[in-house]
């Protein structure tokens, strides 16, 4: 199993210059730059930009040459220096802005990511045991109503009924006595109170996904012929419940868990958007609308990457998990 | 142990009246229609029929574990060979979902299935399967667990046991798989053994074995067997007494010797006829029954059989249920051929 997960890395260096590369070209395809666009904004407020000190200021950006050789530029130093470029709209070294927002990113999305988990799988479990019974109906209902619903609204709604009810939106992590206090408990609390809605919002879409992915995949299990063979054996229900069908059904849970990897560090960009939260997923839209390309182009070769990472430690982990692919393993 | 086995006096388990029922979209489906049967310890019954006919239902009613959907009714009533005193027990009045049916699911009366790729967990290996049994039944400790499961996958002819005891069903062939779940039910000394079709998901030669097996291990145990299946090929080589099911009814039941010979029945006779024989005619076609099995929904009173019979009495058969006729003392047959079309029952 080693050698195989060796192979799969190998493997996955070429796919992840492949996608730099498209994800740095794509950025570069629409019309202007980032010079055109910030002329532009001093247009709006008066001051106009003469050809000369756009071409001087495209001069010292580096975005003179050809996609390729920006292209090359910025890999090169990249794999050389560890140095992810300038983000124009920051004024400051990509790493820098990526760093500043990572730290806030992380907790929100672990917290709605465990919040999922905990939620759904239960849930699913007990939508599928107590199939067509009142439990089921609500359960199921409500998790086709999150489904449906976008999550911005949720947010505007959740937003609403808070301020109605305690005077106070909950915008953004902190009240506004704590954005720039010192961490200290009061701080964590507060944190914790503004954590609510965003993990409310972000948590019931995916929950509401989990459940019926789960729920499905419990009931194609527990009508297994291996359940029958358990109850023959004289097995409790509960004991055959946890044995089989539901270790059996983690299977699909576990293989997409891969690509929630990657939205743990995006977070959930229109919903943090309406709530104001001080999190990556804003950060990467600004970028890519005023075309902050070494920012924007870090930001999703980042992705990419955690998305080629995640689907190997799903593929690991579902080995773990279950036998069979784990003989393959062994075979190859 | 075996002289004990044979004597016959009390049954080890009588089915009485036993009715399935399941709710369709389109009305009431009668799975199961009042079937009796007794299994005698020790003994081989046949349960043969084709498929739909409710023989799977009927063999997993005695252990209760069909789905919640099959409303079960009539009883099942057992009596331990072993349990001093031996007292007789309604499987059917237990909490399916009790402790005390579970203390027989397994030790007293255990099951073998059709299909040994599914009937396993892929999840975990063939030891961990067999162990579980032990280990609710017989003891607590692991140790002693495995021990009896490396003896029992010996006696079922897999060699090697060490290391098939780690391995997982899909690392087992099909012949293997089928030895491992006879081990597994095995595995606490049952009184009595449900085989439901063991054979059929295997190709002939594994399936010979397969039976050569159980019947060694069946002269070992002392155990009674109720074997379910399609194929009267296996009734002959295993059976001592067979009961053919038809549309959720026994329509004849008789010693396996009175059957294949002296087969009353149109449908046994279809059955019998419509089996290929060495050093029959070759140029002539094999013959099967016309027709196919009607749904047993909203049926008015009749033969279920009627619309397929050669020998029906039109105004007879299709306007009353048949009753059992007894045509001696340990053959039966329900069939107005063989009572008296205008009375009642002549039993």
């Amino acid at each position: 199993m080693l050698r195989y997960t060796f192979k799969r890395i190998l493997l996955a260096i070429p796919v992840v210059f492949f996608i730099s590369f498209i994800v740095f070209y794509i950025i570069q395809l629409p019309p202007g730059d980032y010079v055109s666009t910030y002329a532009a904004q001093m247009a709006a407020s008066g001051d106009n930009m003469t050809a000369a000190e756009m071409d001087q200021m495209r001069e010292y950006l580096g975005l003179n040459g050809s996609v390729i050789e920006q292209y090359a530029v910025w890999i090169k130093k990249i794999a050389l220096h560890g140095d992810f470029g300038f983000s124009f709209n920051y004024n400051k070294p990509v790493t820098e802005v990526i760093k500043q927002y990572m730290g806030l990113t992380l907790v929100v999305s672990l917290v709605t990511m465990v919040f999922h988990y905990v939620v759904a799988i239960p849930i699913g479990i007990y939508t599928a045991v107590k199939q067509y019974t009142a439990g089921d109906y609500i359960f199921s209902g409500i998790s086709f109503i999150g489904m449906a619903t976008p999550n911005f609204l949720l947010a505007i709604i959740l937003m609403f009924l808070s301020y109605k009810w305690f005077g106070d939106p909950l915008l953004g992590l902190f009240s506004s006595e704590y954005v720039n206090a010192a961490w200290s408990m009061d701080k964590v609390m507060d944190m914790l109170k503004h954590m609510i809605i965003p993990v409310i919002v972000i948590g019931v879409a995916g929950t509401a996904d989990l459940i019926r992915v789960m729920r499905g995949q419990m009931l194609d299990e527990m009508n297994k012929p291996n359940v029958v063979t358990a109850r023959a054996k004289g097995l409790s229900t509960m004991k055959i419940l946890f044995k089989y069908p539901t270790r059996a059904a983690l299977n699909p849970i576990v293989s997409t868990f891969g690509w929630s990897l990657s939205s743990i560090f995006t977070g959930s960009t229109i919903t943090a958007i309406v709530l104001n939260l001080p999190i990556q997923g804003p950060v990467m839209y600004n970028a890519l609308l005023g075309q902050d390309m070494y920012l924007a182009g870090t930001w999703l070769l980042f992705m990419a990457l955690l998305t080629v990472l995640g689907t190997l430690i799903s593929d690991i982990l579902l080995a773990w998990l279950d036998p069979k692919i784990r003989t393959e393993f062994r075979g190859s | 142990m075996t002289t004990q086995a044979i004597r016959t006096e009390q049954p080890l388990l009588s089915v009485k009246d036993l009715k399935i029922r399941i709710q369709m979209d389109n009305g009431e489906m009668k799975a199961v229609d009042g079937v009796d049967f007794e299994i005698k310890k020790g003994k081989t019954l046949g349960l043969v029929g084709e498929s739909g006919c409710g023989k799977s239902l009927t063999s997993r009613a005695l252990l209760g574990i069909n789905p919640k959907e099959c409303e079960t009714s009539g009883a099942v009533l057992y009596r331990s060979a072993t349990d001093q005193p031996s007292e007789q027990l309604n499987l059917l009045s237990l909490d399916p979902n009790g402790k005390q049916i579970r203390s027989i699911r397994g030790r007293k009366i255990s099951m073998i299935f059709q299909e040994p790729m599914t009937a396993f967990s892929p999840m975990y290996t063939i030891g961990n399967q067999i162990m579980e049994a032990i280990l609710i039944h017989r003891t607590k400790n692991k140790k002693e667990a495995k021990r009896i499961a490396l003896d029992m996958l010996g006696k079922v002819g897999i060699s090697d046991q060490e290391k098939r005891f780690d391995q997982y069903p899909h690392e087992f062939s099909g012949g293997m798989r089928q030895r491992a779940m006879i081990s597994m039910a095995l595995s606490c000394n049952p009184e009595l053994l449900i085989a439901d079709e063991p054979t059929t998901a295997l190709d002939v030669t594994i399936q010979a074995q397969v039976l050569e097996l159980m019947r060694s291990l069946q002269a070992d145990f002392g155990m009674a067997i109720l074997l379910v299946t399609h194929d009267l090929g296996i009734i002959a080589q295993m059976c001592d007494e067979v009961a053919v099911m038809y549309l959720g009814k026994i329509v004849e039941q008789a010693p396996v010797k009175e059957l294949f010979y002296n087969p009353k029945h149109p449908y046994t006779k279809g059955l019998l006829r419509s089996m290929p024989r060495l050093g029959g005619n070759k140029s002539k076609r094999l013959e099967s029954i016309e027709g196919s099995v009607p749904m047993p929904i909203n049926m008015p009173p009749m033969c279920g059989f009627y619309d397929r019979c050669k020998d029906r009495i039109e105004g007879v058969c299709n306007v009353r249920d048949v009753p059992k006729t007894q045509i001696s003392e340990d053959h039966s047959v329900r069939c107005f051929l063989y009572s008296d079309p205008h009375g009642g029952e002549s039993q």
